[in-house]
């Protein structure tokens, strides 16, 4: 009996993880099938949900009305570039703050997470200004900056919890043996700390390829990504379901297949340190 | 070579003195061992010989050389750690080569001194695995593995056989003092088990709030403990002490005796007592008995002494085994 009432249990449990899954999968998945549509069987009530006549036309005429490539080009670089000038400034401040501690480091991990508080139209004026002034406006390398600069405490945070795992007696080991700062990064801190410096890099590559409010503020064509590419079929000419799910399903797929393959390695990273 | 002296040597932490002013002098080719309670500064003086710590004043010198304020991995000692600090993300074999690879070595000699130290070792078979594929034993002997090779001028241990079971522990200090016997280099061996320090070094240091206690032979420690805490730290079981009228007897503030320099008799004796444990080891009894006025007294008798809880049992000191110590803990001779 008790073990009937157990496994009646874990069946109920099962259910509603299966239930909260789709519940989370299923605009992806309805934007994904309207994207296969014709605009009228989009907007159709009753809607169809898989027996209708498939088409592609909605991906040929997004990518004859709109280059599809350039945007996604742009989307790789601004969220490499970011992620790459990131990790060059966190790795540095994430070793000295997880080995070389100080009296307020602690302080100054929390003021960096605190910045993620404030809401990013708070400052958009005076970074618009800063922009303009600079002339950075719409262009790739003001993006790869002002993303950088958004992530950077997470990546800061991630790296930092990550590095604080491993055991201060080995890099003391590898001082003992001969190694100097430089060799002690290369030999030892660094092949430990792949798997950390990894999943930080994809969490901010996805946070980077995903990032709208910046992207569409501070843009006009030029240095346009993928999120504007979508913005670009929602409002100016009605509402054109299909041929905006087409965009979406397009600007999402690169990332949603990165993250598909690298979905173990973000786990670890995102649960690490979290249980010993 | 591996001669270190240390002068005045401090360490703070903040406002708490870890180490407080201290002059030591570490022969060549010397077994010493640093022992202490938890928290006595015996490992924090080891980190300042390696050059982990830096020193708060004082002077370190290797081979008449000030070493002070010269880098660890500059100072030429190889150190092995409590953990065994090992690369778990290289073999056994890079394990081993690290620091040779760090000076600089050519390929066909690191592979000679590798194969060398592996058979020394009994790792030979393990040369490809990595850390997380050993033992403790075998990591342990991969953590010496790497310290030899660089044929330091001293090897510093801060408590490397803590982490073993106590069979293995057995076994690896006769090895590491038969690696003593055959090399003849310096070592330093921190340790709070006063079994390893009396039986692997040629000098022992006893460490109590960072202050040396006594520096000398592990029989000259036990023979003529300078002070109460020398006297209670060495030994096993540890010394009883007396206090009042029978150390007074004896023109002292307290008298200690070890438990193995008491006679035991049924029928008559000094001072008489009821047994309230007895542990029976097989080779020993160790007797704690209830005294009439002296506390409670450990004594050693026999493993076939015939006793049991309750017992009335009379002990006799030996008198030239006595030791007298002053108001202020201090031996008196």
């Amino acid at each position: 009996m008790a073990r009937s009432a157990s496994s009646r249990r874990k069946l109920g449990m099962t259910l509603f993880a299966w239930a909260i899954g789709i519940l989370i999968f299923f605009p992806v998945l309805w934007t994904v099938l309207t994207s296969f549509k014709t605009e009228a069987e989009a907007i159709a009530s009753p809607p169809s949900f898989l027996l209708f006549d498939w088409t592609l036309e909605n991906y040929v005429e997004v990518q004859e009305r709109s280059n599809y490539f350039r945007h996604f080009w742009n989307s790789v670089v601004i969220s490499l570039g970011s992620t790459v000038l990131g990790l060059v400034i966190a790795i540095p401040a994430a070793w000295s703050m997880a080995f070389v501690p100080a009296k307020r480091t602690k302080d100054v991990l929390m003021w960096m997470l605190s910045t993620k508080m404030l809401p990013p139209v708070g400052v958009l004026i005076p970074i618009y200004l800063i922009f303009r002034n600079l002339g950075l406006l719409d262009t790739v390398g003001g993006l790869v900056i002002v993303l950088m600069l958004i992530n950077l405490p997470i990546i800061i945070w991630m790296l930092f919890t990550y590095f604080r795992e491993i055991p201060g007696e080995i890099l003391e080991a590898a001082r003992m043996d001969g190694a100097g700062l430089k060799a002690e990064i290369i030999h030892v801190l660094t092949p430990m700390a792949v798997p950390g410096i990894a999943s930080t890099m994809l969490l901010n590559i996805i946070l980077a390829w995903n990032e709208a409010f910046w992207t569409l503020n501070l843009t006009a064509a030029k240095a346009a990504p993928l999120t504007a590419f979508i913005a670009s079929y929602s409002s100016p000419e009605g509402l054109f379901y299909a041929k905006l799910s087409a965009a979406s399903t397009m600007a999402i797929a690169p990332i949603l297949i990165l993250g598909w393959f690298s979905q173990k390695q973000l786990v670890r990273g995102l649960t690490f340190g979290a249980v010993k | 070579m591996g001669h270190i002296s240390l002068r005045q040597i401090t360490k703070s932490f903040g406002d708490v003195d870890v180490i407080r002013p201290l002059d030591l002098e570490i022969r060549d080719g010397e077994f010493i061992v640093f022992v202490g309670p938890s928290g006595c500064g015996k490992s924090t003086l080891l980190r300042l010989i390696a050059g982990l710590e830096d020193v708060s004043s004082g002077t370190i010198e290797i081979d008449g050389r000030d070493a002070t304020e010269v880098p660890p991995a500059k100072r030429g000692l190889a150190m092995v750690f409590q953990s065994y600090a090992l690369y778990p993300h290289m073999s056994v074999r890079k394990n081993i080569a690290f620091p040779l690879k760090m000076a600089g070595l050519d390929k066909a000699e690191i592979e000679r001194r590798v194969t060398d130290a592996a058979r020394v070792l009994n790792l030979s078979d393990y040369l490809d695995r990595r850390p997380g594929q050993l033992s403790g034993g075998q990591r342990q002997r991969v953590a010496i593995g790497r310290a030899i090779v660089r044929e330091p001028a001293a090897f510093l241990f801060d408590e490397p056989l803590s982490n073993l079971d106590a069979a293995l522990r057995v076994n690896m200090r006769l090895e590491i003092s038969e690696l003593h016997n055959s090399l003849e280099t310096t070592m330093i061996y921190v340790t709070h088990d006063q079994i390893e320090a009396m039986t692997m070094a040629d000098r022992i240091v006893v460490l109590q709030a960072g202050r040396i206690e006594q520096v000398g032979t592990p029989l000259e420690l036990y023979a003529q403990p300078r002070n109460l805490f020398v006297a209670g730290f060495i030994g096993s079981p540890k010394m009883n002490f007396i206090e009042g009228a029978e150390a007074k007897k004896h023109d002292a503030h307290t008298l200690g005796i070890r438990p193995e320099h008491m006679a035991l008799s049924t029928t008559d004796g000094a001072w008489k007592g009821k047994v309230s444990v007895s542990e029976h080891l097989g080779s020993d009894t160790f007797l704690h008995v209830q005294t009439e006025g002296l506390g409670t007294l450990t004594a050693r008798a026999d493993g076939e002494f015939p006793v049991r809880h309750g017992d009335t049992v009379w002990l006799t000191p030996q008198t030239d085994k006595l030791h007298r110590f002053d108001a202020e803990g201090l031996a008196l001779r």
